[in-house]
């Protein structure tokens, strides 16, 4: 069609600006929703930050980060937080070390061994079902199970984090491992690898970045839950670094109790203590992102 | 030029029908030990049968290539040398298939050990995401070798036979996936290579490479051939000429009926035998490029 029909003196240049169309329009508004759709979802999280940042920042300090939890009546430069510090630490590593190896194992199981299997299918549903459970019902059912039988502590509250990290280790897990080419299986098998070898060093090796990614994210998500702690460890306001008796303390814990409050002090050190669990939980984000691109070379 | 390729195709269905499925047995070339004695083998993914009748036996240090069309049944053949086709749900193999005098699908055999001495090189380079050194010293860890010294040995020994040390020795510590595809698929070659197998089956293993990497890989394996027996299955009817001793020729079976495709053996004899004097019209519609 458009090969040159008669000779022309001049070669007319070509017109490679695009027309003036209902498509250029369409594309344009399209592109307006979206960055405005950015911002909108900025607005809260940029509130939350400066309102945060603002009202924490001045009462945070070495000794704010170290010292016990003074009585609500005393002023904001009194105490501070370091048994909610040490509790939100140790009770989440614990939960950690409880949900991020069984979740693993779960979702290996899925994937590399349970195939179409009912048993397979069944746990992908029930860890599909738990993560819709409420955390405090979670809360309430280690209390029932655990607390009422062997008194509050960073253990009972490092089982409920834990059982609201499972789903979210088992589905993450399985998502990377899903990822993994079949190549690779067949590769190692074709070596003379079993199964169990197959699986422990090409496998997971392979998917290892975005397993601790999704793990580090779910660790970050249960240093943040206050209702399943409410009922499971108690509250203190010196350090226990024993998890596994006595009662304990967390960060969000601590903000419940304070936010409560009608002393300025107990308020103050309430917004200190929300600042450093937000620092902590975007350590955890950080670290994610790192161990991912660290990984990232591997996977491509 | 449509048309004629369409009567060629139409005769040789035709004919098919008159001449006998397979012709055996397949003329002897050379006199070579078998290695794999196949009989009457079928292969079957549920209750499809994907390849059905082939009956042929491969000699030892020499090359084997299987040639067809797609769909004609080589590469489950040749993955049911080695039992890669256990990993497929719902595969099962009919027939006989003895490699050195033991059945390779007998009772008490175990695929792990089938596959320590029938090693496989797949089509799409596949290093894993380890360093180089660690991909070709994976299958004697897994054997449970565990000398740093010899590990090393192995290492450069196996990639000096995979043609890639010269290219790969100053970054052994870099990531397998580094490499160029020719180089992967090398690196793949080393891998198979480090346990010392017996056999090694390659799954088209140039057809995602450049000629040159390809030339460098039918070099090698005419290198191999010494050592190793190798059963390799090509599209590429000019690297079956070049590099094997004897071919087989693998043809689609289509029944309208069920509207099933069942792949078999057509034609099996040495590589010139196949190429310039086939017996089957066939054998000689796709040797010649006029039909597949």
């Amino acid at each position: 069609m458009a090969v040159t029909s008669q000779p022309q003196a001049e070669p007319q240049k070509a017109d490679l600006r695009e027309p003036p169309s209902w498509r250029r329009t369409k594309n344009q508004i399209m592109t307006v929703l979206m960055v405005v759709a950015f911002a909108l979802t900025m607005i809260p999280l940029g509130f939350v930050l400066v309102t945060v940042i603002a009202k924490g920042a001045s009462v945070i300090s070495w000794s704010f980060l170290t010292s016990s939890i003074p009585p609500n009546v005393l002023p904001a430069n009194v105490g501070g937080m370091g048994p909610a510090i040490a509790g939100t630490l140790v009770i989440t590593a614990l939960a950690t070390v409880i949900a991020v190896p069984l979740g693993i194992l779960g979702a290996i199981y899925i994937n590399e061994y349970g195939g179409k299997g009912i048993l397979a299918r069944v746990i992908g549903f029930m860890s599909d079902v738990m993560t819709g459970v409420p955390s405090i019902i979670m809360g309430l059912f280690i209390f029932t199970l655990w607390t009422l039988h062997f008194q509050y502590s960073g253990l009972g509250g490092a089982f409920a984090l834990a059982c609201l990290m499972l789903p979210i280790v088992i589905r993450s897990s399985e998502e990377m491992l899903k990822l993994v080419p079949d190549s690779l299986r067949q590769g190692a098998y074709a070596l003379g690898a079993t199964k169990a070898r197959v699986t422990m060093t090409v496998v997971l090796p392979a998917a290892l970045g975005g397993i601790v990614s999704g793990a580090l994210l779910a660790v970050a998500r249960a240093a943040g839950e206050t209702a399943p702690l409410l009922f499971t460890i108690g509250i203190v306001t010196s350090v226990n670094w024993n998890v596994f008796s006595g009662a304990n303390t967390s960060l969000p814990s601590q903000i419940f109790l304070n936010a409560s409050q009608p002393y300025t002090g107990a308020q103050a050190r309430g917004w200190g203590a929300a600042l450093t669990l937000i620092v902590i939980a975007f350590i955890f984000m950080i670290s994610a992102r790192l161990v991912t691109a660290r990984y990232a070379r591997y996977s491509s | 030029m449509e048309q004629s390729e369409q009567d060629v195709v139409a005769k040789a269905e035709q004919n098919a029908a008159k001449e006998p499925l397979i012709r055996q047995p397949a003329a002897p070339v050379g006199t070579g030990n078998v290695i794999f004695d196949v009989r009457d083998m079928a292969v079957w993914y549920g209750s499809f049968k994907a390849v059905t009748d082939v009956t042929l036996p491969i000699y030892e240090n020499e090359i084997t290539a299987f040639i067809g069309s797609s769909g004609s049944g080589k590469s489950t053949v040749l993955r049911a040398f080695n039992r890669m086709n256990d990993l497929v749900p719902g595969a099962r193999v009919d027939g006989e298939m003895y490699y050195r005098g033991a059945n390779l699908y007998g009772s008490g055999v175990s695929p792990i050990a089938v596959r320590r001495r029938i090693g496989m090189v797949f089509q799409k380079p596949n290093p894993f995401p380890k360093s180089i050194y660690d991909n070709v010293a994976y299958g004697p860890r897994i054997n449970g070798e565990r000398n740093k010294k010899k590990l090393d040995e192995i290492v450069e020994q196996s990639l000096r036979a995979a043609a890639l040390w010269d290219e790969v020795k100053n970054r052994l510590k870099m990531s397998g996936l580094s490499l160029s595809g020719g180089q992967a698929q090398r690196l793949c070659i080393a891998r198979t290579i480090a346990v010392e197998p017996d056999v090694v089956l390659m799954d088209e293993p140039a057809s995602a490479l450049d000629p040159i990497s390809t030339g460098a890989i039918e070099d090698l394996m005419k290198d191999l051939k010494s050592k190793y027996t190798i059963v390799i299955v090509t599209h590429n009817m000019q690297q079956a000429t070049r590099v094997s001793d004897r071919t087989a020729f693998f043809y689609v079976l289509t029944d309208a009926k069920s509207d099933t495709r069942t792949g078999v053996l057509v034609e099996y004899g040495s590589t010139k035998q196949i190429f310039e004097d086939p017996r089957d019209s066939r054998t000689q519609a796709y040797v010649t490029g006029r039909m597949g």
